[in-house]
């Protein structure tokens, strides 16, 4: 728990950093009202808002730890969203819409992975043939329309209120932990970082790669397909054009603000699903706060320009090198090797 | 004298690599350059061409001292280099990686018909008729070679360094290449001749120099030495009276012991020819040879690194499937690697989690080793094999090579295999962590392990082996059993050329 | 005579359009017309030549994810430098080609210099050009200019009364230059290097920092070139135009036949990569009760044919070496 809490400490005190700051514009940012069985407020909104960036970002998570990325999600998103909103058009209700999406986000993850993993085309363009051809599929479905529905079981998970919180909110935490646990429960955390430091050791020690891969972008195609939910539910109707549109950047921008790096390896879920929450913050504050969203797209800029300085291999060495000589005093001094290589 | 060097010192932080080398190129010699992995052949080449920066010391060129700082440096100077993986450009075609750099131009265009003109031109007297059109990557490994030494021969046209030309090549492509070889030393190059296969050196080479341990051992002209003389000046016979008496007693007589494993005609055509072996419980086996003889290649076939196309393994249950290394590890097998950066440790993972790695990946993702188990194995393994580590959470990467290898050790010991594979064990380890890795290998085989150990260091072969098997030339040539297991024993047998290849068969 | 193998991919590219437009051709025997041709080409003159600069950029083994959205902002600058100054048009061209330029070159300087992927340094300039287009406006600003008439209703009469418009042949001309500079240079020679594989790239001479700064400049300089035909094209500027067309450039790139990796490739090929994607395009709006989304799919499935293509000649050549 302590370990946890001091991996994501920087992205909590980035949080609050920005939340003090949204407050200072909008004095009303962290005011939240009770009225009529739900809370609601700006600090709420930010996280229903939050929701579909906040699941893609624990799918992208587990992707780029395996040294991979998925550009496909916010495609998967539509697919999803339109193989809901399909069923409950032909009237087989919430459930099946549910499960049938589900599934949708599991056999794309499924065709990634088998690209990734089997076929050994590198993850990027890979993953750019779904999110290319993807929305046509998604098109095809919707036939072109803008599916509408009403229904309202499936309408809440996108809208209702569950003790006093939107739907989402819960959707997307309950994911997260459930992942995590998922992840640090059983030994699956382990074998996903050890692929993504070093595939061909971990092969060495037995761990099966193949199989990891795949099941890991299987992972980001169900957290995309949930995403896809919340989004159709939420507008009642399933957008092929629009839905999910750009958010995989979001995710992948999520998942560096939360520390995990590019080059895989170490991940951490909760300060993936607070990077997302970063992201919103600095969407809806910028709103609220009186700016034109314009600067919205500057400042995710910025942000990913910080990160890549924080992250450079070539600066790498020195951050290196500035905390070895830091620690170093305290140990031993390590016994002089022999002249071998 | 075409290139001179004068006690030239190279330093790494915690090695001394070069220890005031000298070494000299005559105009028309091919100069073999040999000595052990570790001896300082790659940096001695790496201060020639300008890749590295030398410490101290001269180069002379021609009679003038000249420093290299960039290989493109070197190479206008007249020191030109081609590696074992050739260094050209496989995606361009043979005119392009030719010219490249100086493109025949017209208008500030390069012209492709003048740009294979001049490809063909450069590739006259090489005796290759192949389309220059053609991407590089489309040609075999030789006819690659030869175009990387045309490039470097137009491009410098005094010194010629060949770093293992021959490592990858059938025996007529060898043959090939010679011809070239002897071609350019008659029209005045100087050659340097790197390579471990010592037929080659005997037929191309006029003198050669031996390097060992960073420092310059003899240069001798070929005609005057012989393949015992050289061997013994690229090991070192210090044999240490004290490693010949910890030399094992084997407490019962080999063939007695209880026979667990037997592989027959396990091989892989250009990697290792088929060979038996058969394993039996708590004996060494030693794999001895020089590099590129095949030693690893051997251990990988055994795990299923690399999948043998011929043979099959029997236990006392069966037949063995050792077809890919998850199915090793199923048949009680282990291997640590000889790279261990790149194939043993992960690197930013904890020790504790490395020691844990295969044992996990054994039971499942859905089996997890329980955290209290897996601290009992981390302070267990720490403690038994005296990793030196603050704690069992810290970065494997963070600790120095032989506490690495006593990680990659620990991981292994931890799934409890009947048959281990030590690829170098004890390469690049300080001598407390090697001492305490010998005795390691003693007490494992007395719980009944089997081990196949591959060193290059002898004396530690002798000191550890029940037996040992010689490679030569990717064949398992010599077996020594009992009191034949002597350092002086494996010398002869890698230097005994093609002598005892009847008893390959009997090496199992 | 025996074909070249570098040649395959290429040849697969001509061969899938010249198949496609004879299916067409069979369907509606007018797509055989120049008009259709001239409309073909200036369609997706845009296209094309933002396609060119990321050719280079994808043979050098890079990404450039920027390009859609300095597209949008080149239209959004020339328009607003238009309305609010009395500069002349091809004042602002010049203004902007060098401020297109200069933001690729420091994109390439940053991939260099931080050694990070250039996917991810991209992306952040796609952030900020499609920001810096918000900044200047958040609405369509139209394009008013004697000028922009006259270069909007250029054209070359073909014969057959096809039209070949101004920017068609811009587009032509870049296609032309691209194929100059990436098979006749010695900086096109080294773009091949560095994508066939950096450090030996170093070890043959090649200067890659400068290198890399060079690629991403031109994918810049032919980024802001798009923008000014697209916005001839449209005659406005606007900031929300063009998102994601650095997905159709790469599609058109890879089944143009360069390798996705890096190193193998031709400049023509994109050529006829865009021109097979426009057909498709082309060849549903003739169709009429064909749906649109049918040119994601098939697009999808012409990128997955590609890579594999590419796999499997990858494959091949690695076994015979």
């Amino acid at each position: 728990m302590r370990r946890t809490f001091t991996r994501v400490l920087p992205q909590l005190l980035t949080l609050a950093v920005l939340m003090a700051l949204v407050t200072l514009f909008f004095p009303q940012f962290l005011a939240v009202d009770y009225q009529g069985g739900r809370l609601s407020g700006p600090v709420i909104d930010v996280l229903k808002r939050g929701a579909p960036v906040a699941l893609l970002a624990v799918g992208m998570t587990l992707v780029i730890a395996t040294r991979g990325i998925d550009l496909s999600v916010g495609t998967v998103m539509a697919i999803t969203g339109a193989a809901a909103a399909w069923a409950i058009a032909s009237g087989w209700g919430a459930g099946t819409a549910v499960l049938l999406a589900l599934a949708a986000g599991l056999v794309c993850g499924l065709w990634n992975g088998c690209l990734v993993a089997v076929v050994g085309i590198q993850p990027i363009v890979a993953t750019l043939i779904l999110m290319t051809s993807g929305r046509g599929i998604a098109q095809l479905i919707t036939e072109g329309r803008i599916l509408t529905f009403n229904d309202p079981g499936f309408a809440w998970l996108g809208s209702g209120i569950l003790a006093g919180l939107p739907v989402p909110v819960f959707i997307w935490i309950l994911t997260a932990v459930a992942v995590a646990i998922l992840m640090r429960r059983t030994a699956l955390g382990l074998l996903v970082e050890a692929i993504g430091i070093n595939r061909s050791a971990s092969a060495l020690a037995g761990v099966n790669a193949r199989v990891l891969l795949i099941a890991v972008y299987m992972a980001s195609g169900l957290c995309a397909a949930l995403a896809g939910i919340i989004a159709t539910a939420d507008i009642r109707g399933a957008d092929a054009n629009n839905a999910g549109l750009w958010l995989e950047l979001d995710a992948i921008l999520a998942v560096v603000i939360g520390g995990n790096s590019l080059l895989g390896g170490r991940f951490s879920v909760a300060a993936s699903v607070l990077g997302a929450m970063i992201i919103q913050t600095i969407d809806t504050g910028i709103l609220l706060a009186g700016f034109p969203s314009e600067y919205n797209l500057v400042i995710k800029a910025g942000l990913v320009l910080i990160i890549l300085v924080l992250q450079s291999p070539n600066l790498a060495s020195e951050w290196y090198f500035l905390r070895r000589s830091l620690t170093q005093r305290r140990e031993p001094k390590p016994v002089p090797s022999r002249v071998k290589e | 004298m075409l290139l001179s060097i004068r006690s030239l010192s190279k330093s790494f932080p915690g090695t001394k690599a070069l220890d005031a080398v000298d070494f000299e190129l005559k105009a028309g010699e091919v100069h073999a350059l040999l000595g052990e992995n570790g001896a300082g052949k790659s940096t001695l080449i790496k201060c020639m061409t300008g890749a590295y920066r030398r410490d101290s010391g001269q180069i002379l060129l021609d009679g003038q001292p000249v420093s290299p700082g960039t290989t493109s440096e070197a190479q206008e100077l007249g020191i030109g280099t081609v590696y074992q993986e050739i260094n050209l450009l496989p995606n361009l075609t043979v005119a392009q990686n030719l010219t490249f750099g100086r493109e025949p131009r017209r208008f500030g265009m390069i012209s492709s018909r003048a740009q294979r003109d001049m490809a063909r031109e450069m590739l006259a007297g090489y005796g290759l008729d192949i389309d220059v059109g053609r991407d590089l990557g489309s040609y075999s490994v030789a006819v690659q070679q030869v175009i990387a030494i045309a490039r470097a021969v137009s491009l410098s046209g005094k010194v010629l360094i060949l770093d293992e030309p021959t490592a990858s090549l059938d025996a007529a492509e060898v043959r090939m290449l010679f011809d070239i070889l002897r071609d350019l030393r008659d029209r005045g190059l100087g050659i340097v001749f790197v390579s471990h296969f010592l037929d080659q050196v005997f037929d191309l080479c006029d003198r050669l120099t031996v390097l060992r341990n960073g420092c310059k051992i003899a240069t001798e002209a070929i005609a005057e030495t012989d393949r015992l003389k050289l061997i013994k000046h690229m090991l070192g016979r210090e044999l240490d009276e004290a490693t010949e008496e910890e030399r094992r007693k084997t407490t019962a007589p080999h063939e007695e012991r209880h026979e667990m494993l037997r592989f027959d005609r396990v091989g892989r055509p250009g990697t290792v020819a088929p060979f038996d072996l058969t394993v039996r419980r708590g004996e060494v086996i030693g794999l001895a040879g020089l590099l590129g003889s095949g030693r690893t290649e051997s251990a990988e076939l055994l795990f299923g690194v690399r999948a043998a196309q011929s043979g099959q393994a029997h236990d006392e249950a069966g037949p063995v499937d050792f077809s890919n290394p998850r199915a090793a590890i199923r048949a009680g097998f282990g291997f640590a690697p000889e790279d261990r950066k790149t194939d043993g440790i992960i690197a930013d993972l904890s020790v504790r989690e490395n020691i844990v790695l295969a044992l996990q990946a054994r039971r499942g993702w859905t089996h997890p080793v329980p955290r209290a188990e897996q601290n009992r194995l981390a302070d267990d393994y720490i403690a038994r094999l005296d990793i030196r580590t603050s704690d069992a959470e810290k970065a494997v990467g963070d600790l120095s090579g032989g506490n690495q290898q006593k990680v990659v050790l620990a991981r292994w010991l931890a799934m409890n295999p009947r048959f281990l594979i030590l690829d170098e064990p004890t390469r690049g380890i300080d001598i407390g962590a090697h001492a305490e890795i010998l005795r390691l290998i003693h007490q494992m085989t007395a719980e009944g392990m089997a081990l196949l150990v591959i060193s290059s260091e002898f004396d530690e072969l002798v000191a550890v082996s029940d037996r040992i098997i010689v490679l030569r030339d990717r064949r398992h040539a010599h077996a020594l059993v009992g009191d034949e297991v002597t350092a002086d024993a494996i010398v002869r047998a890698i230097a005994t050329p093609d002598a005892a290849q009847t008893q390959t068969r009997g090496a199992a | 005579m025996t074909v070249n193998p570098r040649l395959y991919p290429l040849l697969a590219t001509i061969g899938i359009f010249m198949l496609a437009y004879l299916v067409c051709w069979m369907q509606f025997p007018y797509m055989l017309s120049t008009r259709v041709v001239g409309n073909l080409l200036t369609d997706n003159a845009y296209l094309g030549i933002v396609a060119v600069g990321m050719t280079l950029v994808i043979l050098s083994g890079g990404i450039d994810l920027s390009v859609g959205s300095v597209i949008a902002f080149s239209g959004v600058f020339i328009a607003v430098l238009l309305r609010d100054t009395g500069l002349h048009p091809l004042a602002a061209f010049a203004i902007l080609l060098a401020v297109t330029t200069a933001f690729g070159a420091a994109m390439g300087g940053v991939i260099h210099l931080l050694a990070m992927p250039a996917f991810i340094v991209t992306l952040a300039g796609m952030f900020l050009a499609r920001g810096a287009a918000y900044m200047l406006t958040i609405e369509s600003v139209p394009i008013v200019h004697p000028f922009y008439e006259t270069l909007k209703n250029a054209y070359w009469l073909m014969p057959g009364k096809g039209r070949l418009t101004l920017i068609a042949i811009v587009m032509l001309l870049a296609v032309v230059a691209g194929a100059l500079i990436a098979h006749r240079t010695r900086f096109g020679a080294s773009v091949f290097a560095i994508g066939g594989g950096e450090q030996t790239a170093r070890l043959m001479g090649v200067r890659v920092g400068a290198t890399t700064v060079g690629i991403y400049a031109f994918s810049g300089f032919m980024a802001g070139l798009s923008g000014i035909v697209f916005s001839i094209y449209t005659s406005s500027g606007y900031p929300l135009a063009t998102v994601g067309t650095e997905l159709t450039a790469i599609a058109a790139v890879v089944i143009g036949g360069t390798l996705l990796t890096g190193g193998a490739g031709y400049v023509l090929g994109t050529l006829f990569g865009v021109l097979t994607m426009g057909l498709i395009q082309t060849y549903i709006v003739f169709d009429g009760s064909l749906s649109s989304w049918w040119t994601k799919i098939v697009i999808g499935v012409l990128l997955l044919l590609f890579i594999l293509l590419q796999r499997g000649l990858l494959r091949v050549s690695s076994l015979r070496a």
